[in-house]
């Protein structure tokens, strides 16, 4: 990990570890609760996309995944949440295996439409067969942590971007490793990468199982946060949502999801004040960042950065 | 065929491959010996890059097979051929761009070396050694073909030639026995090609690398191989040391047309 990585994940440890004490807002708290869960299924998308090159447009799929199968293991079943958080990690990564073999396969937009179809059959899946169908069911066990149930906002603040963090930390070492070389090789050229004895498709379906980890690990924490679930929240939106959150923060760059799960989870939030013209709003604000921070946010002040210092400051 | 593993590395038996209505192979056989330069030469369109892509596995032939080291490779994987210590180099140029130049060499210790997705995130112990192994011996090698001094550039920014010697580099990353460089030298001036010559020539005698060059600079081959064959319309008109070569009344005709032979003869 670079010195700049690590001081920017001991900046945000410090910062989120000091915002529920500084401030006793609940509303705050509960945003940023939402940033740090969209903010794991956006950093298995960025490595996807701004590292490996792949994309995928079914990230809900997996999210879905996981907040269902631990849901209906804990809830109907009785099993404890380590147990019932771990299955439905292990279902989402079986699931990724079956759809990135023949789909990885596809490039660009074919690999676009193949995931986005994938996305709407779990959709349709758990609106079709899941507990309640598409009205969804209730009464999810909240986190228990050594037999405490845990239930006030600053808790679940911590325990989610706890995760974040870790999350981070994990794949900062493992861009940074042997692996994550070897993906960003794979996106440079993959008929160099083969000369090079790269397995490509074994790599390509390793990038994919992670990012559906990923997902899934934020559907779990989703839906014993807010122990209510229904299909609408697991729909191309969402997938689409992710998107633009990688996006608009800067796909190459770790950092980015981060901070565009922060920025787009946020704004509508800080639009309210414009009652119905909210979603006008909200569309203009994200097409002029597009336009003016072509990279994404992180990128383009990383740029700006090594122009001021005059040196160039490695991303990563 | 008996005994033919003895001398030769690589065996190249009777290859044909068409695409479409045109036959860029017609049943080229050839032998490399281990140790030797083995440069193949032949004028646009013969099927010098068909066959190099034939060995390294991106095509499969029609016809024929490809023997590496008493084994028949013809349809592994350009990977799997890699990693039984085939490399090579690319025409057009195939540099992992957004990525520096050690980055790249260190793309080629990949196959040398084995942390996983798991332990590369979780950092364990072994990891960090490996890793400082593979930094250690992929600087050694920049250090090698005088590439050192620009190791943390974006690869996009060398110049031709330092991308052409970084694919060289990122090649010999991987161990290989055989090296295919597909026209190493295009696009290189005089005082690039002439470094180019001599790091072949280097390779070739601290290394110890076998090498398949595929080149239009006659300069380049004359001094750098061992062994020539010639290829024209997808067939082996000749093979010879350089200097019989180069006296071959067909070889002269291909290169410099029937009038230029005439005068020759």
């Amino acid at each position: 990990m670079t010195k700049w990585n690590a001081a920017a994940l001991i900046l945000l440890v410090l910062f989120v570890s000091l915002l529920p004490l500084l401030t006793g807002n609940t509303y705050l708290m509960t945003v940023g609760i939402f940033s740090g869960i969209n903010a794991l299924v956006a950093i298995g998308l960025c490595i996807l996309m701004g590292y490996a090159g792949q994309i995928s447009l079914g990230q809900a799929g997996f999210y879905g995944i996981g907040a269902y199968v631990s849901s209906i293991l804990s809830l109907k079943l009785g099993i404890p949440m380590v147990i019932s958080m771990t299955a439905a990690m292990i279902t989402a990564a079986l699931a990724a295996v079956v759809l990135a073999a023949p789909a990885l396969k596809l490039k660009g937009h074919y690999l676009a439409v193949a995931t986005l179809g994938f996305g709407d059959i779990i959709h349709i899946i758990l609106n079709e067969w899941g507990p309640g169908g598409p009205s969804g069911f209730g009464d999810i066990p909240r986190f228990t942590l050594f037999g405490h149930v845990l239930t006030s906002t600053a808790g679940y603040f911590y325990l989610i971007w706890g995760f974040v963090v870790l999350v981070m930390l994990f794949s900062q070492n493992f861009i940074n490793s042997r692996s994550g070389r070897a993906l960003r090789a794979i996106h440079g050229s993959e008929m160099a990468s083969n000369a090079m004895g790269l397995d490509v498709v074994a790599l390509k379906i390793k990038v994919f199982v992670l990012s559906a980890v990923y997902a899934s690990l934020a559907g779990c924490l989703y839906a014993h946060y807010v122990t209510f679930i229904s299909p609408s929240s697991f729909s191309l939106f969402y997938s689409i949502l992710v998107l633009m959150m990688v996006v608009v923060g800067g796909i190459t760059n770790l950092w980015g999801a981060v901070v565009g799960s922060i920025v787009i989870t946020t704004l509508p939030e800080l639009l309210r004040r414009f009652e119905e013209f909210d979603v006008l709003a909200y569309g203009l604000i994200l097409t002029l960042s597009l336009l003016f921070f072509r990279k994404g946010l992180v990128p383009f002040f990383i740029g700006k950065l090594g122009r001021f210092r005059g040196t160039g400051v490695a991303g990563g | 065929m008996e005994g033919s593993g003895e001398q030769a590395l690589l065996e190249v038996r009777g290859v044909s491959k068409s695409f479409g209505g045109l036959k860029a192979l017609k049943g080229v056989s050839f032998k490399v010996r281990k140790g030797d330069v083995s440069a193949v030469i032949g004028p646009n369109g013969a099927g010098k890059t068909t066959l190099l892509n034939i060995i390294s596995g991106i095509y499969t032939p029609d016809e024929g097979e490809v023997i590496f080291l008493d084994e028949r490779i013809t349809h592994l994987s350009p990977s799997k051929i890699a990693r039984r210590g085939i490399s090579r180099t690319f025409q057009h140029v195939e540099i992992f761009g957004d990525m520096t130049v050690l980055e790249n060499v260190m793309v080629g210790r990949h196959m040398k070396t084995k942390s996983g997705f798991f332990a590369s995130g979780l950092r364990l112990p072994g990891v960090f050694r490996e890793e400082r192994e593979i930094r250690r011996k992929s600087e050694e090698i920049l250090e090698y073909v005088n590439l050192a001094h620009r190791k943390d550039d974006l690869a996009v920014n060398l110049p031709i030639g330092g991308q052409r010697t970084l694919e060289i580099a990122r090649s010999l990353a991987t161990e290989p026995r055989l090296l295919l460089l597909d026209e190493p030298a295009a696009g290189l001036n005089i005082r690039e090609t002439r470094d180019l010559g001599t790091l072949i020539r280097k390779m070739k005698e601290d290394l110890g690398i076998t090498m398949i060059l595929v080149e239009h600079d006659m300069d380049l081959v004359m001094h750098s191989s061992d062994w020539i064959t010639v290829l024209n319309f997808g067939k082996v008109i000749t093979e010879g040391m350089p200097l019989e070569v180069q006296k071959n009344p067909e070889v002269i005709a291909v290169y410099l047309g029937s009038d230029e032979r005439s005068e020759h003869e």
